[in-house]
């Protein structure tokens, strides 16, 4: 999995749990906070969509690492390459 | 154990909080399975069928609508949570609802789904009291109502430090209390901001087809994430062995086990199952049944209720007296203060009306008045307070008009049919002791019980309104089941 295919892979589950938002424009840098209407409970079932969907465990006090897309690649990528994905 | 019966999470009840919890934990792949003693699901917010008509019981109208676009309210939080897209529920819009105080009506303030409208009607009604008002909206603004550790606060303490006015005070809380409030003459203000956004910044809407809508794609979204749902076959004993729910009895005398509880179906009423060879000391949590109850009249008419002269209302919240008095009846009925709705003025579409026209009202009740009488006072006494409360709701809608060259117009004259619900109707299919629809004064913000593994949600638990049931079994099967990995 590269790092541009983990990106997808977050926006694909926040797709899904926020259809209503437009996710044409969102900057990779930038914190997901500060460009979409997403609280405490989207970012719990964007952890749960992880583990659902690809078996990836994000600890509680790793949730700051999803911050933006680009974080969330450096984070996740390892631990898909980990899962031999 | 036997696997058969065993599940992740055990929900009872199958109202909207339950069936909302059962949509996350099963979505999350938790084996679970909702028990439900009645046949039919929706818990306070049902329907049912009499003599080849359908009725809604319970809703009068969807609080907390917004419109698409409109993020960060419960709404939007629970069609995420849930997965729903917005067009599954077909919400259809109010009209206009009006707040009609006096002997009849003569001060009234309108309020619709444009907060914009109630704000000017305080200006204009209430001109020396518009600054506080508009500050007390600030302040519920503010608030952070889906915290579950808010310290608690008299509403009519901190509602008074904006608004001077009584009259206005009492005319701003009336709908507040009516569609939420489990306490007497005064409430929390946490609960007061949650119904205040409901009901006034946020709005009132409906599926054409009413309640059955919504709880038709619970259903669905439950049963397609792998839900099970077993009806007729409540919970009526739940063992615990140091201090943790162990089995469930149910009605047919099997038993089930699971590793986590969830009930929906009140704190008392929770409490009551729970069946332990050490009778547990903790009077903190000592629990009291409701004191507030209703009746509600159904009548069904030949015509629109436009053809009456009654088509601008959708919901009208009434008092003729001085003050507003929302508390347990003295009389088996307290025809004084009540709520009216039209279910016919919300805005279907064009050409699109329902059948026939419904006119419904509700007003406090006394449970017990109510729940002893035998069967043919029973029923005398309803058709004696049906006539009462449509003499009383009638005060507050226009004449009708006399047919071109006929006698005076009478609504009796185009009523097809009627029912009614007492308290006693309440409790004999909700099971929700006292017939005390919102439930226990006291509410419990994180679910928790005597037992660790055995958590409540809905009517106890305190997110008020249909929109509030879903989002409390949301949180509260996200707070102690989902986020704990």
């Amino acid at each position: 999995m590269t790092k541009d295919e983990c990106r997808q892979v977050v926006l694909d589950i926040i797709a899904d749990i926020a259809p209503d938002e437009d996710l044409s424009n969102v900057k990779p840098d930038v914190r997901l906070r500060d460009q979409l209407q997403l609280d405490s409970m989207d970012f719990l079932d964007i952890v749960m969509e992880l583990r659902k969907r690809h078996g990836i465990e994000v600890p509680e006090a790793d949730y700051l690492q999803l911050a933006s897309l680009d974080s969330s690649a450096e984070y996740l990528t390892p631990k898909f390459v980990a899962l031999g994905k | 154990m036997n696997s058969a019966s065993h599940y992740d999470v055990a929900i009872i009840g199958a109202g909207m909080s339950g069936l909302a919890a059962g949509i996350r934990l099963a979505h999350f792949g938790r084996k679970v399975c909702v028990f439900e003693r009645h046949n039919a699901p929706g818990g306070l917010n049902s329907f049912y069928s009499l003599a080849g008509r359908r009725y809604d019981v319970g809703l009068h109208a969807m609080t907390n609508f917004v419109r698409p676009g409109v993020k960060g309210t419960p709404l939007g939080k629970l069609l995420r949570q849930l997965r729903i897209d917005r067009d599954e529920f077909a919400l259809c819009e109010q009209r206009q609802s009006r707040v009609a105080f006096g002997p009849h009506g003569e001060t009234a303030l309108c309020f619709s789904n444009d907060f914009a409208l109630l704000e000017g009607e305080v200006a204009q009604k209430f001109p020396a009291q518009i600054d506080g008002f508009r500050r007390l909206v600030a302040a519920v603004r503010a608030y952070d109502d889906v915290s579950l550790d808010a310290p608690a606060e008299s509403a009519r303490a901190v509602v008074r430090r904006h608004i001077t006015e009584p009259l206005l005070e009492d005319m701003l809380f009336c709908p507040v209390m009516y569609y939420g409030s489990a306490t007497e003459h005064d409430m929390e203000f946490g609960q007061f901001v949650i119904m205040f956004k409901a009901l006034y910044l946020e709005g009132f809407a409906r599926p054409f087809d009413g309640v059955r809508v919504i709880i038709r794609v619970l259903l669905e979204k439950f049963r397609a994430a792998g839900g099970e749902r077993r009806m007729k076959c409540g919970v009526r004993r739940i063992a615990a062995r140091d201090g943790r729910a162990i089995a469930l009895t149910l009605d047919d005398g099997s038993e089930v086990t699971a590793d986590h509880v969830l009930s929906s179906i009140g704190a008392p009423e929770t409490e009551s199952l729970i069946s332990t060879q050490s009778k547990i000391q903790n009077p903190k949590l000592e629990i009291s049944v409701g004191a507030l109850s209703f009746v509600e009249t159904i009548t069904v008419l030949d015509c629109q209720p436009a053809a009456l002269g009654w088509g601008s209302d959708t919901i009208i919240f009434f008092n003729d007296s001085p003050r507003f008095h929302y508390a347990r009846s003295e009389e088996q009925v307290d025809t004084r203060s009540g709520v009216i709705c039209i279910p016919n003025n919300f805005d279907y579409g064009p050409g699109r009306v329902l059948p026939e026209g419904i006119f419904r009202c509700t007003c406090l009740a006394s449970y017990e008045r109510w729940a002893h009488l035998p069967d043919a006072t029973y029923r005398a006494d309803k058709l004696r307070w049906y006539a009462a409360i449509q003499r009383s709701a009638q005060r507050y809608l226009p004449p009708i008009p006399a047919a071109p060259g006929g006698p005076p117009g009478t609504f009796t004259r185009a009523t097809l049919a009627t029912d009614m619900f007492t308290p006693r109707t309440i409790t004999k299919f909700t099971g929700h002791l006292g017939g005390a629809i919102y439930g226990s004064p006291v509410k419990n913000r994180q679910g928790r019980t005597v037992l660790a593994n055995l958590y409540l949600c809905g009517t106890d638990q305190g997110f008020l309104g249909i929109v509030g049931a879903m989002l409390s079994g949301i949180s509260m099967a996200n707070y102690h089941i989902l986020q704990k990995g």
